[in-house]
């Protein structure tokens, strides 16, 4: 049977949501064995240990992974891949950083950002920003894989009682060093992960006028606050906002979309959204041949009204 | 320092992509190509290093058909000094482009090689880490601040959360996120003084690089079509969807 290795994308204190998809599409090759590669990352083993349908549980735990740099953690991939046939990790940006230096190291092609598994060595995956979807089949040995985490249900975060094991790996490659992190802070819910999502375009003017608008809906729905690049170029929000090509992918339940026009790098972030909604004052905005509800409006005084009437 | 940037001729960005009914794969005849947009935002950050006295010489290298040399003449006219051309007809999957650009990196020795973090038709994002892999050097992924020092380079990346800051030591390997820079125009003199820059053409066995794919396509298809909505009179209309949709 495949026995695959799943990258835990986790923050050193708790296991974040992409891991439990990760293991959903990993469980379909074959047995689970996770990684948590951190430092003082005990706890988070422990809780990954829980994840449905986990077997073992490898904890690497020194300072040399405490960053997830890829110099330092690709080695001891590299080493745990003699006794599994396949890496799976989430197309995160550490699942990006880390995968594809994993899969030279291998001498394999690596399948990025999976969205369904078809067979033991054949998937779908996105390409041309999501314009066409690709059915590649590899034909290497062991399997390099990144995983769109809104293409697979999240496995259970209890019930599962895998065990955990230490592990050392190489420690510091000596190539590379943390320096510092600047992480946006909010309270509101994790952009990949949230039921429904708020977004505004570069119609918004400018950031304080983005904040007035954009937020006070967001809040009244519980909401994650996205933007277009544009919103995101023109400074109103920070880049981890951006929902698009070269930003996150969102698949919510419901993506409510301000004053975006709707052009194809930001559509490949958004369209497997289970309901869209726009509210833009041109007609013929491209967003509304994918949009479920579309009002034409001014976004100005149609979204306070409709922040109000909720 | 010499900087090595790796260029990719693809599908203009604005067009959008027609999936061939045979289900081949994407309809690439007539339609206008052009530079990957990350990659010219890795040329303008090696010119720019170069206008500040950091690199000395720029190699633009691409991997594909004849036409490739159009993609290079661009990154020429744009201020790159010479050309690599290496010449096939057949699409060459990340690995084996890592596998050539490695081979090349070792005759030319550069203290940094700049590539875009993605190729906007395969979207694999993962060349960079494999030739970093390959030559067993650092990698800067998603850059949006490069700033070299004596004998290292300080990447700022875009991860998920916001920002975080590397020190890679040199010679390594920076991919290139949209915000690192805003790509400048060539201008036609520019164009013009382009055309008499040194162009080297080579093949994949020059470099003793098997091309051959990894991964088998299959089949492309297009992807499901969303069915077409409503638009709604008023705030009111909207208010009484949202409300049934039950998420307020």
């Amino acid at each position: 049977m495949t026995k695959t290795l799943v990258w835990v994308e986790h923050d050193n204190a708790t296991v974040k949501d992409a891991t439990l998809s990760t293991v959903t599409a990993a469980a379909q090759l074959g047995e689970v064995h996770l990684l948590v590669a951190g430092s003082g990352a005990q706890a988070v083993a422990d809780a990954a240990a829980k994840i449905a349908g986990v077997g073992k549980v490898h904890l690497a735990d020194s300072p040399a992974f405490a960053n997830a740099l890829a110099e330092n953690v690709a080695p001891l991939i590299v080493e745990l891949m003699a006794s599994h046939d396949a890496f799976v990790a989430p197309a995160t940006s550490n699942g990006k950083n880390i995968a594809p230096r994993v899969a030279a190291l291998l001498d394999v092609a690596q399948v990025s950002d999976i969205l369904s598994v078809e067979g033991p060595k054949t998937f779908t995956r996105p390409t041309y920003a999501g314009n066409a979807i690709a059915t590649v089949e590899s034909s290497d040995a062991k399997l390099v894989i990144t995983v769109r985490g809104t293409a697979f249900a999240k496995a259970a975060s209890e019930g599962g009682s895998g065990a955990v094991e230490a592990v050392s790996g190489g420690g510091d490659a000596g190539l590379s060093s943390f320096v510092s992190a600047e992480i946006a802070k909010s309270e509101r819910p994790e952009l990949t992960s949230a039921k429904v999502i708020v977004s505004g375009g570069r119609a918004l003017k400018d950031g304080p006028t983005f904040e007035q608008v954009i937020f006070p809906l967001a809040d009244k729905l519980k909401a994650a606050v996205g933007a277009s690049r544009a919103a995101v170029d023109a400074g109103y929000v920070p880049n981890d906002y951006q929902v698009g090509q070269t930003g996150k992918i969102v698949a919510p339940e419901v993506y409510i979309a301000v004053g975006i026009s709707g052009a194809i790098q930001h559509l490949a972030g958004m369209k497997d959204s289970k309901t869209i909604i726009a509210i833009n004052k041109d007609e013929d905005a491209p967003i509304f041949q994918v949009a479920d509800l579309g009002l034409v409006a001014d976004l100005f005084t149609a979204v306070p009204e409709l922040t109000g009437k909720l | 320092m010499k900087i090595l940037v790796p260029v990719k001729r693809v599908i203009d960005y604005n067009v959008k992509p027609r999936v061939k009914s045979d289900g081949t794969g994407v309809d690439l005849a007539n339609v206008k190509m052009s530079m990957n947009p990350f990659d010219e935002i890795a040329v303008e950050e090696a010119i720019r290093l170069k206008e500040k006295g950091v690199a000395t010489e720029i190699v633009a290298v691409s991997v594909g058909p004849a036409k490739a040399q159009e993609t290079l003449r661009t990154a020429l006219a744009m201020g790159a000094d010479r050309a690599i051309l290496v010449q096939t007809d057949d699409e060459v999957e990340p690995l084996a482009v890592a596998k050539i650009l490695k081979a090349i990196a070792e005759e030319e020795t550069p203290g940094l090689v700049i590539l875009g973090k993605q190729a906007i038709d395969d979207d694999s994002n993962q060349t960079g880490q494999m030739l970093a892999a390959l030559l067993g050097r650092p990698q800067g992924t998603f850059a949006s601040e490069v700033t070299v020092e004596g004998d290292s380079v300080t990447v700022k990346r875009e991860v998920d959360g916001g920002l975080e800051t590397v020190k890679l030591s040199l010679p390594a390997i920076v991919t290139t996120d949209l915000r690192l820079n805003e790509p400048r125009y060539a201008s036609l003199p520019n164009i013009m003084k382009a055309k008499s820059k040194p162009l080297a053409t080579k093949a994949p066995a020059d470099y003793g690089v098997d091309t051959a794919p990894r991964l088998k396509t299959l089949k492309v298809s297009e992807p499901p079509v969303r069915s077409a909505g409503i638009k709604v009179a008023d705030v009111d209309a909207l208010v009484a969807k949202i409300k049934e949709l039950g998420i307020a």
